[in-house]
C-alpha cells in the first residue's frame, strides 16, 4: 500500500462558538470530520484509509474546554487536554483514577493536545481496519485479523461479533468506573448518555464505537460526587511505558469500611470494542475483606466468558492479575 | 454580543477554500459550492521564533510541512509524520507539540518555536544546545532538534529537574540510535547539576 507524507487537500472549518459548530456538523454530517486534538483524526486522513470533505476543528471552542465543579461533581468539557486533566488539582484530589489514566496515554507531547473526549471515543485500533481495507467495521464483509494468519495480538477477549478489534482508551475504563454522564448535543438540542452507555460494540454497532451520530458534538463528560476520595486503582500494560496502547488496563474504585469492601467498580479496557464493566467480581467481593485471599477466590471470574483468539490467549491471565492487583490496592 | 466578541468570531470562524461566500449566518466565508473541488492556499501570518512571518498555507496542512517546505526552517525533522517518534517537536505558545500533527491553520495567533530558534540572537547556543555538545549527547542526530525543543521546555518550567523527571519529559522522543541517557546527562549539565 502507497504511504502518503501530506494530509489530503478538504476543507477546514473553525468555529469558535459550539452552536455554529453544530450547524456546520449538521449541514455536512458524513461529509466532515469532527477534530479535537487531531492525534487519532491525521493518521486516518494521512493514510487515506478514511476520507472525508472538511475538518470541523473545534480547538478554538473555548466553551468545551475547562474543568468546572458542579454542585454534584465536576463537569469537564470535552476538549480538555489529556495534560490538563493529569495536572488539575480537583481531578488529582478526588478523582484521582482519571488523571492516573489520562497520565498514561501515549506521550507527553499528545498528552498537550489530546483531549479527554478523543481519547476516550477513539476508534478501534486493529492493523487491518486502519489500513483501509474493506473489514466488517469498514462496511465489507469478512475480517481480517480474525484469520489463522491474522495479527490479532491486541484483539479482543469479549463480545466479538464479526469485528474483533479491541478499544484501548485509557481514560474511556476511568470514566465508566467513575459513572459518568457523557454530554451529547446537536442542532436538535442537549442528551445525556451514562459512560456504560455511550460505548457501543459490534453486535449492536459495528461501523460506531460510541452512540456519537453525524451531527452530534460530545461537549462535555460529568462526573458525579459518588465516588469522589473513593480509593482508586489504575494499572495500564503496554508494549513500551510511551506511546503504546494498552495490552489491557484496569481501572477500579472502591468504597471501603476499615478494610471491607462496600462497593466497587472494575473496569477493564482493551479486551473489547467498549470498556468491559467486571460486573460479577464487583459482586463477588462486596462484604469481604480488600486482601489477596479474596482477590484470589475471585479473579478467575473476571474473564468467565472470554474467547481467545489465536494470539491474545496471554490477555487472559493478563486480565486476571490486573484485577487480582486492584482488589488489593 | 459585544463587538469584540462578534470581530474574533468573525475573524477565527473564516473557512478555507477556493471561492468565498457567506452563509445565511453571516459568520462564515464558506467553501466554494461545488464539492470535491480542492481547497485553496489562503495567507496568514503565524509568529514564528519571534517574528510575524506571512505564508500561504492549505487548509489540511500541518506545521511540520509550513516549517519545512514553505518557510525553509528544516531543522525540524519529519521522522514518522504520525505522532509517533518526535523528531518534529516545537513549541506552541511554549508548549511541546508534533508539528506533524497540528494543522498551522491551528497556531494562527499562537508563538512558535522551532528549534531555530532556540539559540540566542547573537548566536550564541542555548544551555541545552551547548550541553548536549559538550556531552557528546547525539549519536546520529536525527532526533536531536526534538530533543532539544522537549528539554528546553522541561527546563523552561523545571529549572532543576531529577533524571526522572527528565526522563518524563523526554519520554515522547524517540532515539533510535538508544542515547537516552546521553540526552538525560545533558540535560543534568545544562541545569548545573553534573559538571
Amino acid at each position: 500500500m502507497p504511504s502518503h507524507d501530506v494530509m489530503p487537500n478538504m476543507e477546514l472549518y473553525q468555529p469558535v462558538q459550539v452552536e455554529d459548530a453544530l450547524a456546520i456538523a449538521d449541514r455536512l454530517a458524513e461529509r466532515a470530520w469532527l477534530v479535537g486534538g487531531g492525534q487519532d483524526t491525521y493518521g486516518w486522513l494521512k493514510d487515506r484509509a478514511k476520507s472525508v470533505d472538511a475538518m470541523i476543528d473545534l480547538s478554538a471552542i473555548e466553551s468545551l474546554r475547562g474543568i468546572r465543579e458542579t454542585s454534584d461533581g465536576i463537569e469537564i468539557g470535552a476538549l480538555t487536554t489529556l495534560t490538563e486533566v493529569t495536572e488539575s488539582e480537583v481531578i488529582q484530589q478526588q478523582y484521582s483514577l482519571l488523571s492516573m489514566a489520562a497520565s498514561r496515554v501515549a506521550s507527553p507531547q499528545i498528552r498537550n493536545i489530546g483531549t479527554l473526549g478523543g481519547n476516550a471515543s477513539q476508534d478501534v485500533r486493529c492493523w487491518y481496519y486502519r489500513r483501509g481495507l474493506d473489514c466488517y467495521r469498514a462496511g465489507g464483509n469478512l475480517c481480517y485479523a480474525d484469520t489463522p494468519q491474522g495479527m490479532n495480538r491486541e484483539h479482543s477477549l469479549f463480545e466479538t461479533s464479526r469485528c474483533v478489534a479491541a478499544s484501548p482508551s485509557d481514560t474511556a475504563p476511568a470514566l465508566v468506573a467513575l459513572d459518568a454522564t457523557m454530554v451529547i448535543q446537536s442542532s436538535s438540542g442537549v442528551r445525556t448518555v451514562a459512560a456504560e452507555d455511550y460505548f457501543v460494540g459490534p453486535a449492536n454497532d459495528i461501523e460506531n464505537t460510541t452512540v456519537l451520530r453525524p451531527g452530534d458534538i460530545l461537549t462535555a463528560v460529568r462526573i458525579p460526587n459518588t465516588w469522589a476520595n473513593a480509593s482508586f486503582y489504575f494499572e495500564k500494560v503496554a508494549d513500551r511505558n510511551v506511546w503504546d496502547f494498552a495490552l489491557v488496563n484496569i481501572a477500579a474504585a472502591f468504597k471501603l469500611s476499615g478494610d471491607t469492601i462496600q462497593e466497587s467498580r472494575i473496569v477493564a479496557g482493551s479486551v473489547q470494542a467498549t470498556p468491559r464493566r467486571v460486573s460479577n467480581v464487583e459482586n463477588a467481593i462486596r462484604g469481604q475483606s480488600r486482601s489477596a485471599a479474596t482477590a484470589d477466590s475471585v479473579a478467575s471470574m473476571a474473564t468467565d466468558g472470554a474467547r481467545a483468539l489465536a494470539h491474545n490467549g496471554f490477555k487472559i491471565p493478563l486480565m486476571e492479575n490486573l484485577v487480582k492487583r486492584a482488589i488489593i490496592g | 454580543m459585544n463587538s469584540k466578541l462578534t470581530r474574533r468570531r468573525f475573524i477565527k470562524g473564516v473557512i478555507f477554500s477556493g471561492a468565498a461566500a457567506t452563509t445565511g449566518t453571516g459568520v462564515y466565508l464558506v467553501a466554494s459550492a461545488q464539492a470535491g473541488q480542492a481547497a485553496a492556499e489562503r495567507l496568514i501570518t503565524l509568529n514564528i521564533n519571534g517574528r510575524d512571518r506571512p505564508v500561504d498555507v492549505l487548509p489540511s496542512e500541518t506545521l511540520a510541512h509550513t516549517l519545512r517546505y514553505k518557510l525553509d526552517l528544516t531543522g525540524t525533522k519529519i521522522g514518522c509524520n504520525r505522532g509517533e517518534c518526535g523528531a518534529c517537536t516545537v513549541l506552541i505558545n511554549g508548549v511541546p507539540n508534533y508539528a506533524c500533527s497540528v494543522l498551522t491553520h491551528n497556531v494562527k495567533g499562537k508563538s512558535v518555536v522551532s528549534i531555530e530558534g532556540v539559540k540566542s540572537m547573537d548566536g550564541t547556543l542555548h544551555s541545552i544546545q551547548q550541553a548536549f555538545v559538550d556531552v557528546n549527547a547525539p549519536q546520529c542526530g536525527f532526533c536531536t532538534p526534538g530533543q532539544i525543543m522537549s528539554a528546553v521546555a522541561l527546563l523552561n518550567n523545571n529549572p532543576r529537574p531529577s533524571r526522572e523527571e527528565t526522563r518524563q519529559a523526554l519520554s515522547g522522543n524517540l532515539c533510535r540510535c538508544g542515547a537516552y541517557e546521553h540526552y538525560i546527562n545533558g540535560v543534568m549539565r545544562a541545569s548545573g547539576q553534573i559538571a
